[in-house]
């Protein structure tokens, strides 16, 4: 049975399945318990799950990840919740040299089940460090799952795949979609569900294929909708979901089909996701491709100003803007 | 803070208006831009005040010569690794700086209790540098508090850290819901003891003020938001490409060309059809 929800609350519904299957999960993060978190995800979860598994921790991003990872020596399954994208630094050594790295220096007998839920992105108009794609940074260091979601379905299932995990992930959660609604089916098994670390194609085309994650899922899709009802080019669109470890086939395949690809992300085009997608594709489809691969992304400064935004991420005019010029070639 | 310095209050609002990341000349006014990151800007003013112990201007022979840092945050902010990194290095290194620490026993929707079960002010004595608790709503005392620990600093005396015991009446932003975590009981106490209400009758009980002079402060104040306001909304909008300004103090070729790229783009849209995309 499908449930209509907002991308917000199908990660709420997400951890509660999750922390009713295993009594091991818990949840910490920075007034995630009684405020529910400042977008309301963990709403409702301590008045249900008590304040010994919703856990409202002191103001320190690094003292959240590094007890995420005693908790989880401990046994236990911690989600942590970083406020927002410009506030995970502070736990940087803690994600990239204590939680990344402890399966490797154990030689395996340590595992750190530790997800970290990061709201990422811009576009809601907010001061600065309140709206950037890391994404790169983690997805660059091995021991660490990266892992976006873009829709209300994604989410609910892929938060609960990524609690599942033995790998510590890191969960990129579209902040400007919390509040889009779509079908959710709460009831579909971690296991049976689409796997976590599988790219997918979401709009079939033949023209140029346009991978994009998160956020720009939307934007990648309203573009494929606007150039057909303008009888312009074919898009074929890919979320790529797993930013670490890549899924490629389904890109191989389609780029082998259309010949051409542009990836869109918010983050800086410069050794961004795009990059890597671009020198895979140009290694394993070099002759299959009619044009460079392109990428419509955000510039090489920093996350500018709330008032000048719209001009930094990549959107729908954009991402034409890089298919036509894809399709010049 | 920033109105003792000098700084136009419009700057500020800029910031929260979305124009830009800090709108003043931090060396105009001796008044740094805002940190959002918590607490991170204790260790910038602990590192400021330990160049001004470099340069000699810390118990010199001529007290006016000589400088402080004093800076500022909340008490969730004293959670962080940074804020007890700044503690440790000015004391080790006797920086002049004066640790204000802001306590309006919330940080978000997160009571004192969740970030420490001592009064605050006690940390410093671990630390080794004296701390001192000041009723934030008391004007007078709060000034006299911090003058004393300024001096203590520019005297070459080291750090200190003051804290202010308050209360965050309002809610800590328009995304927040303080009625899921305190009671309007609470809230109705601490009216009682506002700062502003308290410095009036002190200063009517004082016989220094009267009503016409207080008229005119309301009549000022009401003239200064219109004023604000006015100016908040006609802020001009800020260019397209400003977004590549200032990254680099000598600029960088690639972002030349990607301005370069960019404006290109924009002028591209300049015969489209009003309205819609291409
Ligand atoms: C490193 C970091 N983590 C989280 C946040 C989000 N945040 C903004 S204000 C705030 C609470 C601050 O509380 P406190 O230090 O007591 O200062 P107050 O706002 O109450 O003056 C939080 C968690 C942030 N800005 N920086």
């Amino acid at each position: 049975m499908t449930r209509t929800m907002t991308l917000g609350k199908a990660i709420n519904a997400g951890l509660r399945t999750a922390m009713e299957d295993d009594p091991k999960v818990i949840l910490m993060g920075e007034d995630i318990g009684r405020l529910g978190g400042v977008f309301r995800v963990t709403d409702g979860l301590q008045k249900d799950f008590g304040e010994d598994r919703v856990i409202d921790t002191p103001l320190a991003e690094s003292g959240i990840i590094g007890t995420a990872i005693g908790l989880a020596l401990r046994g236990y399954r911690p989600v942590c919740e970083i406020q927002f994208d410009g506030f995970v630094y502070p736990a940087y050594d803690q994600i990239v040299s204590q939680l990344a790295k402890m399966h490797y220096r154990s030689a395996g007998r340590l595992t750190l089940p530790v997800t970290i839920r990061l709201p990422f992105g811009g576009g809601i108009g907010a001061v600065e460090h309140h709206s950037e794609s890391p994404e790169a940074y983690f997805a660059h260091t091995a021991g660490l799952k990266v892992v976006a979601c873009s829709s209300p379905a994604e989410a609910n299932v892929m938060i609960r795949q990524a609690i599942a995990s033995d790998d510590p992930v890191i969960f990129l959660e579209p902040k400007r979609r919390y509040h889009e609604k779509g079908e959710v089916d709460p009831e579909i098994s971690v296991e049976g569900a689409f796997p976590l670390h599988a790219s997918r194609v979401l709009r079939e085309g033949t023209d140029c294929t346009v991978v994009a994650y998160g956020p720009m899922v939307r934007v990648a899709m309203d573009a494929a909708a606007a150039a057909a009802s303008e009888s312009g080019p074919s898009l074929e669109v890919i979320d790529l979901r797993s930013l670490s470890p890549l899924d490629m086939d389904p890109i191989f395949t389609s780029v082998r089909k259309t010949g051409r690809m542009v990836v869109v992300h918010e983050a800086p085009g410069t050794l961004g996701l795009g990059s890597e997608l671009a020198a895979r594709v140009q290694e394993e489809c070099f002759y299959s491709l009619e044009a460079p691969v392109l990428r419509a992304t955000g510039f090489d400064t920093p996350y500018p100003p709330a008032r000048v935004e719209e001009h930094y991420l990549p959107d729908l005019d954009r991402v034409l803007d890089a298919v036509d010029r894809c399709l010049a070639h | 803070m920033a109105w003792c310095r000098g700084v136009d209050p419009v700057r500020i609002l800029g910031t929260f208006r979305g124009n830009d990341q800090g709108g003043w000349d931090p060396a105009d006014h001796n008044f740094q831009l805002y940190t959002i990151v918590i607490g991170a800007q204790t260790l910038h003013a602990t590192g400021y005040a330990m160049g001004i112990a470099k340069d000699g201007r810390v118990g010199g022979d001529d007290p006016a010569k000589d400088e402080a840092a004093i800076v500022y945050f909340g008490d969730g902010a004293t959670s962080q690794g940074d804020v007890n990194e700044a503690f440790i290095w000015s004391s080790v290194f006797t920086a002049p700086v004066v640790f204000f620490c802001q306590n309006n026993q919330y940080a978000i929707s997160e009571p004192l209790e969740r970030q420490t079960r001592v009064p605050l002010y006690q940390r410093a004595s671990g630390f080794g540098f004296p701390g001192v608790r000041v009723d934030g709503n008391d004007v007078l005392a709060t000034y006299a508090v911090t003058q004393d620990a300024l001096n203590k600093a520019r005297g070459g005396e080291g750090p200190s850290l003051i804290e202010a015991y308050t209360y965050r009446m309002g809610a800590h932003t328009t995304n927040d819901d303080p009625t899921k975590y305190r009671i309007a009981s609470e809230v109705e106490s601490w009216k009682l003891k506002d700062p502003i209400a308290r410095m009036k009758s002190f200063l009517i009980r004082q016989q220094v003020a009267d009503n016409d002079y207080f008229d005119s402060v309301k009549a000022d104040a009401d003239a200064l938001a219109a004023k604000l306001r006015a100016d908040c909304l006609s802020m001009p909008e800020p260019a397209p490409d400003s977004i590549f300004d200032h990254v680099y103090p000598h600029g960088s070729p690639e972002l030349d060309a990607q301005r370069a790229t960019f404006t290109r783009y924009l002028d591209s849209f300049a015969d489209a059809p009003a309205g819609g995309h291409r």
